[in-house]
């Protein structure tokens, strides 16, 4: 893995002009504008960087690149869309995508997938599919997980577990020795929706995830009370900190990184500060979240994506720029630890060497038979989702309320999805 | 009498030149009222109109006829919840008028730095309120926070204001009347400058002094201030929008929730887009409102009159 990774940045460090062969076939010309999202310190570097390098690809084309906040995007995107659009924007898969697709303001680029433009993107290309055609192409994503501290673990002689059964009993010791087992930040809600979806998908397996995700299942259906009995033996033991829902998911890394709680349910971008905040790798460490029914496991896996506006004016340079983003050099080396620190979503690429990117690697490609889900927010439609958050927040801290928010969740879905 | 036919330059004077007294008052009354049936009037259709379909900003509206309305007014929890947060911002945001009105009466006085204690007493009107609800809402921290640690020394057990449902709205509102109160106190201290000293020393002649003093001589002179406080007071509760949205976000599960979130939870919010139900209850917030505006410009207009 190591010696591919290195390859393959030795290959990008000779220069952009040695890297994909479509640069040759055509010359690009005009301005490309590209709207992004990446504005945290390492995606911004990355972006400039993609954005430079396509930019002396092709020296007649005019490479105009405007970051914008992340959380603005998610509603500015609306305006970018309508009025004089860029030629690319980054969004999100799956069911975030339908609103732009339904409106027909994101370009249909089948094609590209047909015709052997974007290669090695098989195994992500169902969640840029809407109505069986494709509207975008990723560029990154990340596993989900529990991040544990390994040194707790360690000195109360746990192991990582991999069933519900040996989960609780690892709880029990932790609680024990005084500590919570999970920290949580609820205040804005997605981080239960994180809980819900592996608790869902664990007790009635992927499928059946799915279908509540396309409102086809009731939320009073008895197989959801079990998923909900289920993460209340957890809530019940007090195994989640407290007052979590007045904390920010950042805020409740301190738990984590104090020993006040031995882990976290969270995306693989909770590395990063675990580790600006001075916990060693041989402090942390990753293991996915255990079986609780005997049904293949899925896991969330939230995709970024780069789509082409309807309207760009020059869709001919997007296209390119789409398929130099996805080319399996250019995939290896901004997903590296040195630039998103993320998986590369072309099968052709190489994984940094990561420990937490390996194992996240080898979870997703060998141990994800169920399938791959979003994520709670991106899979189920807006407005379920909101309403649906709030449901779960409310059952972590009440959970006599169940019947009450079940109930109130049924309501939204016949409403939402008639 | 005998008629005096016009001057020869009058005849051949313009349209406008004859019926200059009557036109040129419209002439300048046209640019603020362009103005505000663009943004104002106009606004206010547009939301009547979009509140009867539902539509998600992007295609094609679908007429609904009132069946936003009536999932609003009978179908809907987080209506109910936020009205009635709207209803108690309303009343104790009611507090900052005493509140204000004892404080300038405290610093209505001579001593030496008086200029300074008045600025301090001002000074939360003055920082930004997305500033304020971050203060407050560390002030309240579960654990780290000023009040529990305050709490702890009385022995009282640690509470989470912002994280239990039927406190948070409380909590916000306190946060809210910290800025207001110091707002109706710099009225009260402009309106306590135009009291008249005579009526006072005539007052104090006849033996009245105290809380008699306070509500026969002085407060009747406060009136003005008085109005303007409660104005300015009920459209600040109205407006009760960035507190909220800093300190709890509409959370623990919606329970702080007031009409103007809501509404920009529907539709202008990361889930949100519906538009419709948006603007439906944008429009059932412009009649609570409504019913407060006319109020005031009634008693505005009663004022005017006995004044005359």
């Amino acid at each position: 893995m190591q010696s591919i990774f290195k390859a393959s940045v030795a290959a990008l460090a000779l220069g952009a002009v040695a890297a994909p062969a479509f640069a040759e076939s055509h010359t690009l010309s005009g301005d490309l504008r590209i709207i992004s999202d990446m504005s945290n310190p390492a995606p911004r570097a990355v972006m400039e960087g993609l954005a430079a390098d396509f930019g002396a690809m092709h020296p007649e084309l005019n490479v105009e690149l405007t970051i914008v906040d992340r959380e603005a995007w998610k509603t500015q995107i609306r305006n970018a869309l309508g009025a004089n659009p860029p030629d690319v924007v980054n969004w999100y898969a799956a069911n975030r995508m339908a609103p732009y697709v339904s409106a027909g303001l994101f370009e249909d680029i089948t094609d590209m997938y047909e015709n052997g433009d974007l290669t090695g993107l098989d195994s992500v290309k169902g969640a840029l599919t809407i109505d069986g055609r494709q509207w975008g192409v990723p560029y990154t994503y990340y596993q989900w997980g529990v991040y544990y501290r390994e040194d707790i673990f360690n000195e109360l002689g746990l192991t990582e577990p991999t069933t519900f059964d040996e989960e609780i009993a690892n709880c029990q010791v932790i609680l024990d020795s005084g500590r919570k087992c999970y920290t949580i930040g609820t205040k804005f809600l997605w981080t239960a929706g994180g809980w819900f979806d592996y608790m869902n998908m664990r007790t009635n397996g992927f499928d059946f995830h799915m279908q509540l995700a396309r409102g086809e299942v009731e939320w009073t259906d008895p197989r959801v009370r079990e998923t909900f009995a289920n993460w209340r033996k957890l809530i019940d033991m007090g195994a989640f900190i407290d007052d979590h829902q007045s904390y920010s998911w950042q805020e409740a890394l301190n738990f984590m990184i104090d020993g006040e709680a031995a882990a976290y349910l969270m995306g693989n971008f909770a590395v990063a500060p675990l580790r600006e905040a001075g916990l060693s790798d041989d402090q942390i460490d990753f293991y996915q979240f255990p079986m609780i029914a005997d049904v293949p496991q899925g896991e969330d896996a939230p995709t970024d994506t780069f789509h082409i506006p309807s309207g760009a004016e020059n869709k001919e340079a997007a296209r390119a720029f789409l398929q130099f983003v996805t080319s399996p050099d250019v995939q290896t080396e901004i997903n590296s630890g040195d630039g998103l620190g993320q998986l590369p979503v072309n099968a052709n690429s190489g994984v940094d060497a990561d420990e937490f990117l390996e194992q996240g690697f080898e979870m997703l490609t060998t141990n994800a038979e169920g399938g791959v889900a979003q994520f709670f927010d991106r899979d189920f439609p807006a407005e379920m989702a909101s309403v649906g958050m709030e449901g779960l927040q409310e059952f972590m801290v009440f959970p006599d309320n169940l019947d009450d928010i079940l109930e109130r969740l049924e309501d939204a879905r016949q409403r939402i999805y008639e | 009498m005998t008629y005096v036919s016009p001057p020869p330059e009058a005849r051949s004077r313009g349209w406008y030149k004859r019926n200059e007294i009557a036109v040129t008052p419209f002439l300048f009354l046209i640019p603020a009222v362009l103005f505000f049936a663009i943004y104002v009037i106009i606004p206010i259709g547009q939301s009547f109109w979009i509140s009867f379909h539902e539509w998600d900003g992007l295609g094609d509206k679908t007429w609904v006829g009132t069946a936003n309305y009536e999932r609003l007014l009978f179908d809907d929890r987080k209506f109910t919840t936020s009205f009635w947060n709207n209803i108690k911002w309303l009343v104790l945001y009611l507090l900052a008028i005493p509140g204000g009105l004892f404080i300038a009466l405290f610093l209505n006085q001579t001593v030496t730095g008086i200029r300074l204690y008045k600025s301090l007493f001002f000074f939360p009107f003055v920082i930004s309120q997305v500033v304020v609800g971050l203060v407050f809402s560390w002030f309240y921290l579960p654990r780290e926070g000023l009040l529990n640690a305050i709490l702890a020394v009385f022995g009282a057990g640690p509470v989470n204001i912002l994280g239990d449902p039927s406190t948070a709205t409380y909590g916000i509102i306190a946060a809210g009347l910290w800025p207001q109160t110091a707002y109706c106190m710099i009225l009260y201290l402009t309106g306590l400058n135009a009291v008249d000293p005579e009526q006072v020393e005539a007052a104090r002649l006849d033996g009245a002094k105290g809380w008699r003093m306070l509500w026969y001589v002085i407060l009747p002179q406060l009136r003005p201030a008085t109005f303007i406080a409660f104005v300015v007071t009920i459209i600040g509760a109205l407006r009760s929008f960035d507190l909220i949205s800093v300190m709890t976000n509409g959370g623990p599960f919606g329970s702080t929730r007031v009409l103007s979130f809501y509404m920009f939870e529907e539709s202008l919010s990361e889930f949100g887009f519906r538009m419709g139900y948006g603007a439906a209850i944008a429009v059932v917030l412009f009649f609570i409102m409504l019913g407060f505006i006319v109020y005031f410009l009634w008693s505005m207009w009663r004022d005017e009159k006995g004044a005359r």
